[in-house]
């Protein structure tokens, strides 16, 4: 680790390591759930979630919580993925890695809603 | 930058670590590797969570899962179950009475404490300078030498109220006060670790689990009185802390946190750690003092005080751990917001380890002026078995016994102080009615028996009076002139031992015999222990007597 030498480089390092510890804190802006159970992981779950985050790190988003939650039956559009931002939880199904990655992009980001591939929306 | 998607916060304290938590943690970091999820979780281990009997436990972000008393054949489970699936498992989560499993904030444990001192033990790897920088660490020396003169510092510290930690509870921004007036080039600060009550482990938990907290209220210190060194003296009998200390300073001086122009002012302080060699009466400062220059470590006459002629004779700050753990947060959040916590006279927080018959034991911070009885009741969930609850020893073997009539008490020091207790560094050994008064008042005696140095008689030769007395009593040989030459031999020792050691030695038999004579009168008249816990010789009488009847 380089020197700090002034204040404005330890509020500097203190803003980027408070990003890497968003998980502990429950106030991320976004949340994911990815429907991890049987069938999900059968169905591509694994694959899809390890792109959102992939895609997550290069570019650089902190402010999100990712978790797995159980099945919520509708194994006919596994695997399921849900955004919680804005007040709005929103599902998607059949979710592949390239589609997960644009989800990052476009809705937990930017907050666009990939409209084309929504199965549910919900008031939080 | 990583993202992590599961942070999983393993305590590394070390009563976790002493219940296997090492081998857990080993196992799940196997089992994470085995599953191909390095990448996705983060396996930190953190300091003291605090609660010591449900270990070894993790905490799982972002759910905030809870688990407790982990074995390392459940990280197989933990991995497949939790942090594949999304499955938490529940019958290795904490569960309340009531059937539910709370998160971190929801258990009662954790929900009736205030947090300052350990702000961060639990929540952080204790090895990361970054993630203690994550929460405003070093955000105040950074504050006080970029907008605060020496002088305002000690101010402060002086509005804030704070005491001393270590069981007299002298104000520290006096203490800073009367080191800052001294004129010499050279002054010490010097941090008291050397914490030897049976029962009491709160500084050993803040350095494992926040050791740049300290070493950073240290600097604090050293920038208000115009010290440039400072040693931490830390028992040997602390292996884990030592290593972590090791560790923060290395890192706190890789970024220059320590050693020269300190974040680019003209502000300098280097920190050393000496370690002890166990001995009981080097928390006495003097003694500590002279110990770290290599002497014996016996405790001098008092005056001169540290403040003015303390290590190598030079002007010398000695704190308590927990002391300079409160520093940051008074320079950050302000004396005023400090003193919204605790009481008038007592402002802010003590820990306190929580000990003995209680059925939540470990590590607690709570709000000076709370009552003993929340603690025990509302923090620790009560006495185990149903059993009645007897009396807690606050103090150590400098302390006292509160009675079940006094459970009431606020704790503060002149509160303590006035029922024969005190609050000593924050060892809390709550007891049944399976104790026996006089068996504790003798253990407590025992041990400053062993540790009192020799080097001034009524210490040396008037303790051990005393406990040959008391192992009359618990033998079943008392004579009825015995508790007037024990209160009698006490108040001597009291008035003319040489140190803290000696004064406060003779405190646990005092307030035992205070609120417990009649179980001592139990001892010495009917030759009868009501909790069964001294084995009695019959008196000689009822010897013959039987002895007659057997040859008859």
């Amino acid at each position: 680790m380089a020197k700090i030498n002034s204040l404005e480089e330890l509020r500097k390092l203190r803003d980027q390591a408070k990003e890497s510890m968003t998980a502990r804190s429950g106030s991320a802006k976004v949340k994911i759930f990815a429907s991890m159970g049987t069938v999900g992981i059968a169905g591509g779950a694994r694959e899809a979630l390890k792109a959102m985050i992939d895609e997550l790190e290069k570019r650089d988003f902190h402010e999100v919580e990712i978790i797995e939650s159980g099945s919520m039956g509708l194994d006919r559009e596994e695997p399921v993925i849900s955004v919680e931002r804005d007040g709005y939880m929103t599902t998607y199904g059949r979710v592949t890695p390239d589609m997960a990655r644009q989800i990052v992009a476009q809705h937990v980001i930017n907050g666009q809603i990939v409209s084309e591939w929504v199965i549910a929306r919900n008031k939080k | 930058m990583k993202i992590y998607r599961i942070h999983a916060l393993i305590c590394a304290g070390g009563q976790c670590i002493t219940a296997g938590g090492d081998s857990f943690e080993e196992a799940l970091k196997h089992a994470i590797k085995e599953k191909g999820l390095e990448d996705e979780i983060q396996v930190v281990e953190t300091g003291c969570m605090g609660a010591c009997e449900k270990g070894p436990m993790m905490v799982v972000y972002p759910e905030g899962v809870l688990y407790v008393h982990l074995k390392p054949s459940d990280a197989q489970e933990i991995v497949s179950e939790h942090f594949l699936k999304g499955r938490p498992i529940q019958r290795l989560m904490w569960k309340e009475a009531d059937g539910n499993f709370p998160t971190l904030d929801q258990v009662p444990f954790f929900a009736h404490q205030t947090k300052i001192v350990l702000r961060n033990c639990g929540m952080i790897d204790s090895e990361s300078i970054e993630e203690y920088i994550a929460r405003d660490g070093y955000a105040a020396l950074a504050k006080v030498l970029s907008s605060m003169k020496p002088n305002q510092v000690v101010e402060e510290i002086k509005k804030s109220g704070l005491r001393g930690r270590g069981g007299a509870g002298f104000p520290t921004g006096l203490k800073w006060e009367f080191t800052a007036r001294e004129n010499s080039e050279m002054k010490y600060i010097v941090t008291n670790a050397d914490e030897g009550d049976p029962g009491a482990y709160m500084d050993r938990s803040v350095i494992e689990g926040d050791p740049h907290t300290i070493i950073e209220g240290m600097a604090i210190a050293a920038y208000a009185v115009g010290a440039t060194q400072g040693y931490i003296y830390c028992r040997a009998e602390y292996p884990i802390a030592i290593k972590r200390l090791h560790i923060a300073l290395r890192k706190a001086k890789q970024v220059g946190l320590l050693g020269k122009n300190i974040l680019g002012s003209d502000f300098s302080f280097d920190l050393e750690i000496r370690i002890g060699a166990g001995a009981f009466v080097c928390g006495e400062e003097t003694a500590l003092l002279n110990s770290i220059e290599g002497k014996r470590g016996e405790p001098n006459v008092k005056p001169p005080y540290p403040s003015s002629k303390g290590l190598y004779g030079k002007p010398t700050v000695i704190n308590n751990v927990e002391t300079f753990a409160n520093v940051p947060f008074i320079i950050l959040e302000g004396a005023e917001k400090f003193r919204k916590i605790g009481t008038e006279s007592n402002p802010g927080t003590k820990v306190f380890s929580l000990a003995g018959k209680v059925i939540t034991t470990g590590l607690i911070e709570v709000p000076l002026g709370i009552s003993l009885r929340r603690i025990i009741y509302d923090i620790g969930g009560g006495i185990p078995d149903g059993k009645k609850f007897k009396g807690a020893l606050m103090g150590g073997p400098s302390g006292g016994v509160v009675p079940a009539s006094k459970l009431d008490t606020p704790i503060d020091f002149e509160s303590l102080n006035e029922i024969g207790s005190m609050m000593g560094s924050g060892g809390l050994i709550v007891m049944d009615e399976d104790s026996c008064m006089v068996d504790i008042a003798k253990y407590f005696l025992k041990f400053t028996v062993d540790e009192s140095c020799g080097k001034c008689t009524p210490c040396r030769e008037g303790t051990r009076q005393m406990l040959t007395i008391l192992e009359r009593i618990t033998s079943g040989s008392g004579k009825e002139s015995d508790l007037n030459e024990l209160e009698c031999l006490a108040e001597t020792i009291k008035l003319t031992s040489l140190c803290g050691l000696g004064q406060s030695a003779p405190n646990p038999v005092l307030s035992t015999i205070r609120w417990f004579r009649d179980e001592y009168e139990a001892h010495i008249r009917e030759h009868k222990c009501i909790a069964n816990v001294c084995v009695m010789k019959a008196p000689k009488s009822e010897v013959k007597k039987r002895a007659k009847k057997i040859t008859h």
